[in-house]
């Protein structure tokens, strides 16, 4: 839950969390097993083409809402269902409230529902006087403690046996053994008790079945059968972006959402309901049967042009289970109700700007959500979209405006830059790296070096002489990025040396600016556009066979965003595409070229580590070369586990939540230093910064080096 | 995929979530199983799993309701299979319901169903259970054990998705089973047995194994 009123006290609730040492073990163990097995999930299945048709069935179905409840509501209603929609949290709260006054309940036993989560309604039922029991383990646990979820499918992770058997021994009034397999007998039992001296039952629902009015259930412990069985009324409170038009469409989503919830091929139990059944509890020997569709905001996401698509999230957790983020800090501090990447999204549709102008923030863009959702939903972007209307919503932070005027005035932002470099001497003491932070921006910065602008930038030293042969097979224009320009020549320069000598014509167009990622990630989106048709105009996709980049953040906005930024101005997506089809990453371009090759026979290896920038390997899609590049140019490569964890740096990122970005940070370190490597070799000036700053603060025993750096094999 | 492979997949997969699979030549044979199953389970006092532990006094009344003497619930057997299986069960000295089960929450030790269909690729049973006894047997019992034919075995869930809509086409029950019920709500520790059964036994009937 958010309560924080600004980012500051947010920070505090981070900072609590990072504290939590029982938490951090268990969600990292999680976090580790979950990727070691994500593979093995779903061997013999075809994962792209099933993720890509639960997203095309699920966008259909978005698409005929309406038609989808109208037929559902007939084909329920005719096997003795009585089917509400309520518009809003409350108003379905309000309904369920009046059919257990109507039936005379007071005693309700509830199975898990996140959409129950989302309206309150236990503390709703509860305000009037029902009791309320969940019977979902885990729910049943965090109502004892009167807490939220900390994850939508394990939603007590965060706690252990201890804790449990505290808990049950209170409830029970009598001592508890800290023995798990103890602990869940007991809450059979204690549980069983409730599901013969309930009148009503609540559930959730997975799937609306609209060409037979079925509900479909998924769940493990066997609650959801007792909840809808044992109990004389039934009520089930269902998303109206649950409704799928036919049985097959469910069983397709049923392939994909345990497997990648929790690892299952399908979960112990799968309960499907159509209509009133058979209840002996019941005075008229059927089942009295409710079904509530709540739409709270769902029917006009589902026609948003860009957000529907939040709409085929099918709540497997997944998007959570790989966060870097959620990793360290755990859902109460990722989430208000809905946890991870999708919550940071849903929680300003159903729960307000407010809740979510904080956890917005907290989002290193690392694709590593949209990489494992199952439905295929492109979360990172849709977080940014999230992230510029709250950002517009209210008052603009001074930093965003005055970043986007300066960041589109090429050469104000490049003088900037220059007159940097004499502002900074009172901190570096003329060394590569900032000696003394200015407090007052950088507070609780000091876990890594930050380095200092370059003497010379690239654009001071590029003498395009070696590189204009008279017949080049390649013609190449070179999108430096400000960071290498402006900070790390060098890494270009280096690379450059590869490249020179006749087949390859390279080009540097001193008008390109800044790629537009920071204002991106600022929610400028209208500025970052500018800077892309500016980019475009002037680096024509039809002049040149490779836009070549050593800068993974910059080559990853270029090709994955600005077809976006540019879609609705008319002419400009064709040309955004044209050019993002041409933008190469370093490696990419020169294993694709046959360079790079180390000629000389080295009796011992250097150990090479490799870290994975988020904008290349999911970004961009590139994942072999880099590693292949490594053993071409003589080096052993030695893997790593956290090869593909973001470093921590995510653009501003890292000034904004420093705590959480320095231990993303000391893990990747960590993780590095157990293979004994040399040398850390990346692909992307921003991992750099962040790495080898950690690196020097921490003074590991190895050197970080760009790619380019490390093929040439220049030391920094 | 022929019928042997899909029987050969069904319990490769059932297996792997726990589930104990069987091959047996006739329902008699089954029915002697289930018997068996209940008859040894005297030997582990697990009898209203939980009753054991400390626990609240109204759970602790709830125990008390239990019958100690040991219970199978079979709802939809052929009236001849039903009559087959008493007359093992009266020696055995374990009692048998067909009927309102619901007044048996307290625990029942075996309940035997018999499945509609299975899923090879899952190792999952299809049971159509509109009514309430049935769909309790497979809720309430301590083990759950469920006769299957051989020929009901189709490889994928997409195979029986008319089936499903055909059940669907009027008020229905409908379970996918797919081995016993489990938990790991706490600290990701798997344990069977939360609010169904503990154990699952799939016994299935195959004609041709005995040629």
């Amino acid at each position: 839950m958010q309560t924080a009123d600004n980012l500051g006290q947010y920070r505090k609730q981070l900072a609590e969390a990072l504290e939590n040492t029982f938490q951090r073990k268990a969600l990292d163990n999680f976090a580790v097993a979950y990727r070691d097995g994500r593979d093995a999930n779903f061997a013999g299945i075809d994962r792209d083409h099933l993720i890509e048709s639960i997203g095309t069935a699920k966008d259909a179905a978005m698409a005929r809402l309406d038609e989808l409840f109208e037929e559902f509501c007939q084909k329920a209603g005719a096997a003795g269902a009585k089917v509400h929609f309520a518009g809003s949290d409350v108003e379905a709260n309000e309904i369920i409230s009046q059919i257990a006054a109507e039936n005379n309940c007071s005693r309700i036993v509830k199975s898990k529902s996140m959409t129950a989560e989302e309206t309150l309604l236990n503390h709703f039922l509860e305000n009037r006087g029902y009791e309320v029991i969940e019977t979902d383990l885990g729910e049943w646990i965090i109502q004892l403690r009167h807490e939220g979820p900390s994850h939508m499918v394990m939603p007590a992770i965060h706690l252990s046996r201890n804790e449990v058997s505290r808990l049950f021994s209170e409830v029970t009034g009598k001592q508890q053994d800290p023995d798990i397999e103890k602990l869940v007998k007991v809450a059979r039992r204690e549980l069983r008790q409730r599901f013969v001296s309930a009148d009503m039952g609540i559930s959730g629902a997975n799937f609306a079945i609209a060409e037979t009015g079925t509900l479909g259930i998924v769940s493990n412990e066997g609650n959801v059968r007792l909840v809808t069985t044992m109990p004389r009324v039934h009520v089930a409170l269902v998303g109206i972006d649950k409704l799928i038009p036919t049985v097959s469409e469910a069983l397709q989503v049923l392939k994909g959402l345990p497997r990648n919830a929790t690892g299952q091929a399908i979960t112990s139990y799968v309960t499907w309901i159509t209509g009133a059944n058979p209840s002996a509890a019941s005075g008229s020997g059927r089942k009295i049967m409710h079904i509530v569709f709540l739409d709270n905001g769902r029917s006009a996401l589902a026609k948003d042009p860009v957000f529907s698509q939040a709409l085929r999230c099918v709540r497997c957790g997944a998007c959570a289970n790989v966060c870097p983020i959620y990793r360290l800090v755990g859902g109460h501090a990722y989430g208000h109700i809905y946890i991870g990447a999708i919550g940071l999204i849903l929680t300003y549709f159903f729960h307000g700007r407010d809740k979510d102008k904080n956890l917005i923030e907290n989002c290193l863009n690392c694709q590593a959500c949209k990489q494992v959702c199952v439905a295929g939903i492109d979360l990172p972007r849709l977080i940014r979209e999230v992230h510029t209307m709250v950002e517009h919503g209210g008052k603009k932070p001074v930093l965003s405006s005055l970043a986007g005027f300066v960041l589109k005035r090429r050469p104000l932002f490049h003088a900037l830059l220059r007159s940097g470099r004499y502002a900074q001497k009172p901190v570096t003491g003329n060394t590569a790296y900032m000696r003394h932070l200015p407090q007052m921006f950088f507070r609780d910065h000091g876990f890594k070096d930050l380095p200092a602008l370059a003497k010379k930038p690239f654009r001071d030293q590029w003498d395009p002489a070696p590189f204009s042969p008279a017949r080049p097979e390649y013609r190449v224009a070179l999108f430096s990025g400000c960071l290498q320009d402006f900070v790390y020549p060098e890494q270009l320069l280096s690379g450059l040396q590869l490249l020179a000598g006749g087949r390859i014509e390279v080009v540097f167009v001193r008008q390109q600016g800044c790629c537009g990622l920071p204002l991106y990630m600022l929610g400028e989106h209208e500025a970052a556009a500018d800077l892309a048709a500016w980019n475009i105009g002037n680096m024509d996709p039809g002049d040149y066979d490779y836009i070549l980049t050593f800068c993974a953040s910059c080559g990853s906005h270029m090709k994955e965003n600005y077809p976006h930024l540019l879609a609705k101005h008319p002419g400009a997506g064709v040309r955004a595409r044209q050019f993002a089809e041409k933008v190469i990453d370093f490696s990419s371009f020169v294993m694709r070229m046959g360079l790079g090759e180390d000629q000389e026979a080295r009796p011992e290896k250097t150990r090479a580590a490799y870290h994975a920038p988020c904008h290349l390997c999911r970004g961009m899609g590139v994942r072999q070369p880099p590693r292949d590049l490594l053993e071409r140019a003589g080096y052993e490569y030695v893997a790593h586990g956290e090869e593909e964890t973001c470093c921590g740096l995510g653009g501003t990122y890292s000034f904004k939540f420093p705590e959480i970005s320095a231990t993303i940070l000391d893990k990747k370190l960590s993780a590095v230093a157990e293979t004994r490597a040399d040398i850390l070799v990346t692909d992307c000036p921003g991992c750099v910064m962040q790495l080898r700053g950690g690196a020097k603060k921490q003074k590991r025993p190895f050197a970080v080096l760009h790619m380019a750096e490390a093929i040439a094999g220049k030391k920094p | 995929m022929n019928r042997s492979e899909r029987t050969a997949q069904f319990t490769q997969k059932a297996r792997a979530v726990s589930a104990t699979v069987k091959t047996v030549a006739t329902m008699d044979e089954a029915l002697a199983h289930a018997v068996d199953v209940c008859a040894q389970k005297q030997a582990c006092a697990i009898l209203a799993s939980g009753c054991e532990h400390a626990l609240s006094d109204p759970a602790e009344e709830l125990c008390g309701l239990k019958q100690w003497e040991k219970l199978i619930a079979a709802p939809n057997l052929k009236e001849r299979d039903a009559q087959s299986l008493a007359s093992l069960c009266r020696p055995a000295g374990i009692g048998l319901i067909q009927r309102g089960l619901a007044a048996y929450a307290g625990g029942i030790d075996v309940g035997l169903t018999l499945a509609d269909f299975a899923i090879s690729e899952t190792g999952t049973l299809v049971i159509n259970c509109p009514d309430e006894d049935l769909r309790l047997a497979t809720m309430i019992s301590e083990v759950h054990v469920a006769v299957l034919n051989a020929g009901d075995i189709y490889a994928d869930s997409y195979d029986i998705a008319d089936k499903l809509a055909a059940f669907f086409a009027k008020s229905d029950y409908t379970a996918f089973i797919t081995g016993a019920s489990r938990t790991a709500d706490i600290e990701r520790v798997l344990t069977l047995g939360v609010h169904g059964p503990l154990d699952l036994h799939v016994l299935i009937i195959d004609g041709q194994s005995s040629l």
